[in-house]
């Protein structure tokens, strides 16, 4: 019963650590990360065969604090702000509510970005380093309280426009790529 | 034993029996966790202080191996960022203020000629909170969450958007947790040494390591808040998204330098003035001569602690607040180099006049004076305007501070251990070695950090972990690496020193120095009750007074009780309960430490975790009855 | 005092063959005042130390064979008392006198400082990022401004004015040899007065910790003749000379093409980034990567090779992954003189 009792605590908090150790890394490398690029099959609303929702590469980055705010400083610097604002959007979509066009998880998000989506947005693969977009695409996902909650930083030292990141509730994740019928 | 013993041998053994009976604590596990007596508990604060000591001294060799070369790999920015920060906190959080009040804990009471510490509870609290603080942050260190924005958290970068994760967090209620536990000693010691000394003792008889304790505490309660207050906002700020410190909202980065620095410089003398208590006691006990100037010493005191929250600017010189604002701190921070030469040359003096002995701590005490005149001196210059402009947040400022806290402190502090080492444990540390451990810490102390002054004039920048080779820096760093191994050898000596003296020491007696203050008038290690009658004293060293120490009678003997005097006079005023073991202030850390470690993740952590607070602190303050036999021993 | 003397010595004469960062070889108006405050603090506060000292050694040889006796209590008057309080008196009275001489001595080279003349200043606003120093020269005429970064061209004789704003957190502008340093915070924006008054290369660094590259955070700076200057000036607002060899052809065009232009700046080219260091001249300036480097081929090929391994968590990243378009890039960007 002790030892038993004992295991289980230890496990817990080996599983607190490694947690927390993924929450606080900072991987200072440049390399991009590996990763397969098959799509799905499903096709999409704009045309185009649908990313996978899940892709091995993005575990480095989901969740991860570092790379949120490494994220966050992009979003600024690309000027993401031009089109989405600090996340409520403006003449590109809202990326702080609940309605996933191309899908919600970090994988599609970030094809999103490289790729371009029909109505405006651009294809950024060329322009923004693999590695960056993953980390932008940590930082979206973290607007609509997607991330994890003690990764996303509360608010940046500019203007405030948005509540605080990290108090944000997320609504169910989508991996859905077939359009804007989803809700309502 | 006390002086009242041979006038009335029968009825002290039965004195003693009682009061054994009465102030008994339990054994074993129990006894651990219910301990309210001040010397267990300072034992283990003492204890818990020189441990993180050793582990911040490791952060820092490790600090140095990198520095030792130009440009190397052997820790990543990363590491050394979260190494320097670590080590910085630890140094001033969880041990020079810590340690400097755990010796009080120990001393004070006993000096006041006390049965206990006043608030006994209140104590044994702050001692679990401080342990809880520290096991955190150094749970968090080894988990990768360890603090990277140094240990004055500048904002913007501890803010929200630069210091991403839970770092930071964990660094900013850490500092809850310490201040909490350094109020909890502060007020006690205030209470103790105003209300609750021996009778006669006036405030003009008091020992001057009680007059700089009180000094200390005062500062401490005016101090601490600041910071706290600094840190509240910066957690506030990073968890729920407030604007304290955002330019953009209307807020300010600046706030927090002064908050934190009007904090920050208090510190510095709130590890200080303790040390020159310290210095006081062992300079008059080993030139067996009273302090020359005593009144003077005092004022100087006084002086000091009035001083250092006048000088906080002198840290944000180079933020561009208004030039003429400036120059009054540069003379505030001037000015307060008076009281402290003052001091410095009234021990030499005394020294001078008297016939001293240079036993170990009165060499770490000569130690002392060599560096920390040093560090002053740097410390005027930095008082400076235009000089500070050019050295400040260089080598040389690190040099400067750790000439005044090493040498300041440390010194001082090693002298105060091989001096009341005898008294806590009963057996002397050895002497031989005690002059090794001294001439290897002064030596390595001045390799390591006589070249930092020399880096600071050649333009290196503190916090950078690593440098451009050719721009004559290498070997400087070098030869500091150097004297940082040397100092990691001296402190072995000490440690190999302390666990041996620990078993096979000579046995001490109750006054091996023939020292003067009262603590040195009960056995060592003092029993439980600490004096078996409570001394009145009659002059300034009651132990050099005459032959014998006159006592009181009147205190209770069937129940924990000390003595209240009154301020000036110290005469006679109430009779007041001490409280019994209890378990309550280690329930009471524990639920505090809950709403700590959960306001780091969640904002309701503060309501929720005020319920077992709340609940802990009514079980600690339930009025008990008194128990039967208690009942039966007063009518008996 | 002979102590220090000796031990200082070496420093100094140090100082003179390796002074391009130092506070001990001043080489402007403002750096050398507070080289002489530190003069004269040095002498005081020597003398101080040393008297201390000497009292301190002729109270232990003193004392060193009076061992017995009983112990000197409160009351029982020694015979030394009154002289050794008068003297203590004395030390008092002295201390206040060498504090009140620092303090004022303090105060005029502060005033000098702040009230050094103006007329006639060259306006520079520097912005320090994470981890590299913005600098914009300003001029009465709007064509003729210019911007580079981490460096700094000063004329010899003339003021500069230096404006210092963050973009980010909070640095600090040191160049020690030509004066005092001075933060740069968020929200704020604080003047530094600098008269050069010797030719010569120096460097500056962040004195503020600043986040991971705090270490590689330096500047160039040179201090030239008014005329050397002028050129400087002039060659700055120019654009390079476009690429020639077919290899820094291809360079431009994967300069570009790739994502280097979405920070970076290259007046000439359809290169209008602004989060990252102005390029323009780059190639001719006298360090890569905020002095991380001196210029040259080989560096900047290492530095684009793995800019992560030079300066782990700058946000440089890894843009020319194939060796052959890095040559072709290095070759292009060593056209930017």
């Amino acid at each position: 019963m002790g030892i038993m009792a004992s295991r289980v605590l230890g496990l817990c908090a080996a599983l607190l650590c490694l947690t927390a150790c993924q929450r606080e890394t900072r991987a200072l490398t440049g390399e991009a990360p590996r990763r397969s690029e098959t799509p799905s099959g499903q096709q999409m609303a704009g045309g185009g065969l649908a990313p996978p929702p899940v892709d091995p590469a993005g575990a480095a980055f989901e969740g991860v604090a570092f790379e949120i705010s490494e994220g966050q400083r992009y979003y600024d610097w690309y000027n993401c702000y031009g089109c989405h604002a600090a996340g409520g959007g403006d003449i590109g979509p809202a990326l702080m509510d609940d309605e996933w066009r191309y899908g919600s998880s970090i994988a599609q998000i970030r094809a999103s970005i490289a790729d371009g989506r029909p109505n405006g947005m651009p294809a950024f693969r060329d322009k923004i380093p693999d590695r960056q977009l993953w980390q932008i695409a940590a930082y979206v996902r973290s607007m609509s309280g997607r991330a994890d909650k003690l990764a996303a930083s509360s608010r940046t030292d500019d203007m405030r426009t948005t509540p605080p990141t990290n108090q944000a509730r997320p609504g169910p994740e989508q991996s859905d790529t077939s359009g804007g019928e989803v809700r309502r | 034993m006390t002086a009242g013993q041979d006038l009335e041998p029968l009825e002290d053994e039965a004195l003693r029996e009682r009061l054994e009976r009465v102030w008994a604590h339990p054994t074993g596990w129990r006894g651990v966790l219910t301990a309210v007596d001040h010397k267990v508990i300072a034992r283990r604060y003492i204890a818990t202080a020189f441990v993180f000591f050793f582990l911040a001294g490791v952060l820092a060799l490790l600090m140095r191996a990198q520095l030792a070369r130009p440009e190397s790999h052997l820790i990543g920015p990363d590491r050394y960022n979260q190494l320097f920060s670590m080590h910085g906190t630890t140094m001033m959080f969880l041990f020079a203020v810590p340690v400097m009040e755990a010796i009080a804990v120990y001393l004070v009471p006993l000096m006041c000629g006390a049965r206990n510490i006043c608030f006994p509870r209140l104590n044994a609290y702050g001692y679990w909170v401080y342990l809880f603080g520290g096991i955190m942050i150094w749970i968090a260190f080894a988990m990768n969450v360890g603090p990277e924005t140094g240990w004055f958290s500048y904002v913007p970068l501890a803010g929200p958007e630069f210091s991403p994760g839970k770092r930071t967090d964990f660094w900013a209620q850490m500092v809850t947790f310490t201040e909490v536990a350094a109020l909890a000693v502060a007020v006690q010691l205030v209470a103790q040494i105003l209300k609750q000394r021996a009778p006669g003792m006036t405030l003009s008889r008091m020992p001057l390591f009680l007059w700089s304790m009180l000094v200390t505490a005062f500062m401490v309660i005016f101090a601490m808040p600041a910071v706290m207050v600094a840190t509240t906002f910066l957690i506030t700020d990073r968890l729920v998204g407030t604007q304290f410190y955002n330019p953009a909202e209307g807020g300010d980065p600046l706030l927090w330098q002064h908050l934190f620095w009007f904090f920050g410089h208090p510190e510095v003398y709130i590890i200080f003035i303790p040390a020159l208590g310290m210095v006081s006691q062992i300079v008059a006990a080993f030139s067996r001569r009273t302090i020359l100037a005593y009144p003077a010493m005092v004022l100087a005191l006084l002086a000091n602690g009035f001083l250092a929250f006048g000088l906080w600017v002198h840290h944000m010189f180079a933020t561009g607040l208004p030039r003429l604002g400036d120059s009054f701190y540069t003379s505030a921070s001037m000015m307060i180099a008076i009281p402290s030469g003052l001091q410095i040359f009234a021990w030499i003096a005394t020294i001078w006049d008297g016939k001293p002995r240079f036993k170990t701590p009165l060499l770490f005490v000569i130690g002392f004076i060599v560096i920390f005149v040093l560090g002053g001196l740097t410390g005027v210059m930095l008082a400076s305007v235009p000089l500070d402009l050019q050295v400040h947040d260089t080598y040389f400022v690190v040099a400067h501070f750790h000439y005044v806290l090493i040498g300041g402190a440390v010194f001082p502090l090693f002298g105060a251990i091989y001096y009341w080492f005898p008294k806590i444990t009963g057996r002397l540390l050895d002497e031989r070695a005690g002059v090794w451990n001294f001439w290897t810490f002064f030596v390595g102390f001045n390799v390591a950090f006589f070249p930092m002054h020399i880096l600071g004039l050649l333009g290196m920048p503190r916090r950078v972990y690593t440098y451009k080779a050719g721009l004559g820096w290498e070997v400087w760093n070098l030869i500091s690496s150097l004297g940082a191994v040397l100092i990691a050898v001296s402190m072995l000596i000490f440690i190999i020193n302390v666990l041996v003296s620990l078993r096979r020491g000579k046995v001490a007696g109750d006054n091996p120095w023939e020292a003067s203050s009262l603590e040195w008038a009960t056995s060592s290690p003092p029993p439980i009750y600490n004096f078996l009658r409570i001394p009145v004293v009659t002059g300034r060293e009651p132990l050099w007074e005459g032959d014998k120490l006159p006592v009181m009678s009147g205190l209770g003997e069937t129940e924990r009780e000390s003595l209240c005097v009154s301020i000036v006079e110290a005469e006679p005023d109430i009779r007041q309960k001490s409280a019994p073991p209890t378990v309550w202030p280690l329930l009471a850390a524990i639920a505090t430490t809950v709403l700590f470690i959960g306001s780091i993740f969640h904002e309701w952590a503060v309501v929720w975790g005020a319920i077992p607070v709340a609940i802990t602190l009514c079980g600690w303050f339930w009025p008990g009855r008194p128990t039967r036999k208690a009942l039966k021993e007063r009518s008996a | 005092m002979i102590r220090r003397i000796t031990r200082l010595a070496p420093c100094l004469a140090l100082a003179g063959c390796a002074g391009v960062q130092s506070a001990l070889d001043p080489a402007s108006d403002q750096a050398s005042s507070v080289f002489g405050i530190w003069s004269l603090m040095l002498w005081i506060c020597g003398v101080m130390y040393a008297l201390v000292l000497a009292f301190l050694a002729a109270a232990i040889w003193k004392a060193r064979h009076r061992l017995s006796g009983p112990p000197i209590a409160e009351g029982q008057k020694s015979p030394a008392d009154r002289p050794l309080t008068r003297v203590l008196t004395g030390w008092v009275g002295l201390t206040v006198v060498g504090l009140l001489v620092l303090t004022f001595g303090s105060f005029l080279v502060d005033r000098q400082l702040a009230l050094a003349d103006q007329k006639n200043a060259q306006t520079i606003k520097i912005t320090a990022n994470q981890w590299w120093w913005k600098v914009e020269y300003d001029d009465p005429v709007p064509g003729r401004r210019f911007v580079t970064a981490n460096e700094l061209h000063l004329p010899v004789d003339r003021p500069a004015r230096i404006e210092l704003e963050a973009g980010d957190v909070i640095h600090s502008f040191w160049v020690p040899n030509l004066g005092g340093k001075q933060d740069l915070i968020p929200g704020r924006t604080n003047r530094l007065l600098v008269t050069p008054r010797r030719v010569g290369l120096f460097r500056g660094q962040c004195a503020e910790f600043c986040g991971l590259q705090h270490a590689w955070m330096a500047l160039d700076v040179t201090v030239e003749p008014q005329t050397a200057f002028a050129a400087w000036a002039e060659a700055q607002r120019r654009a390079p000379a476009p690429p020639s060899t077919p290899e820094a052809l291809r360079g431009r065009d994967v300069f570009i093409g790739a994502a280097c232009n979405s920070c970076h700046q290259v007046t000439g080219q359809p290169a209008q980034g602004q989060t990252g260091p102005d390029l323009t001249h780059m190639a001719s300036r006298p360090s890569l990567a905020a002095g991380a480097r001196p210029y040259s081929r080989q560096a900047l090929d290492e530095w684009l090779r793995d800019p992560q391994a030079l300066k782990p968590g700058n946000h440089m990243p890894l843009v020319a992954t194939r060796a052959d378009e890095r040559a072709a890039l290095v070759a292009y960007l060593d056209t930017l003189k």
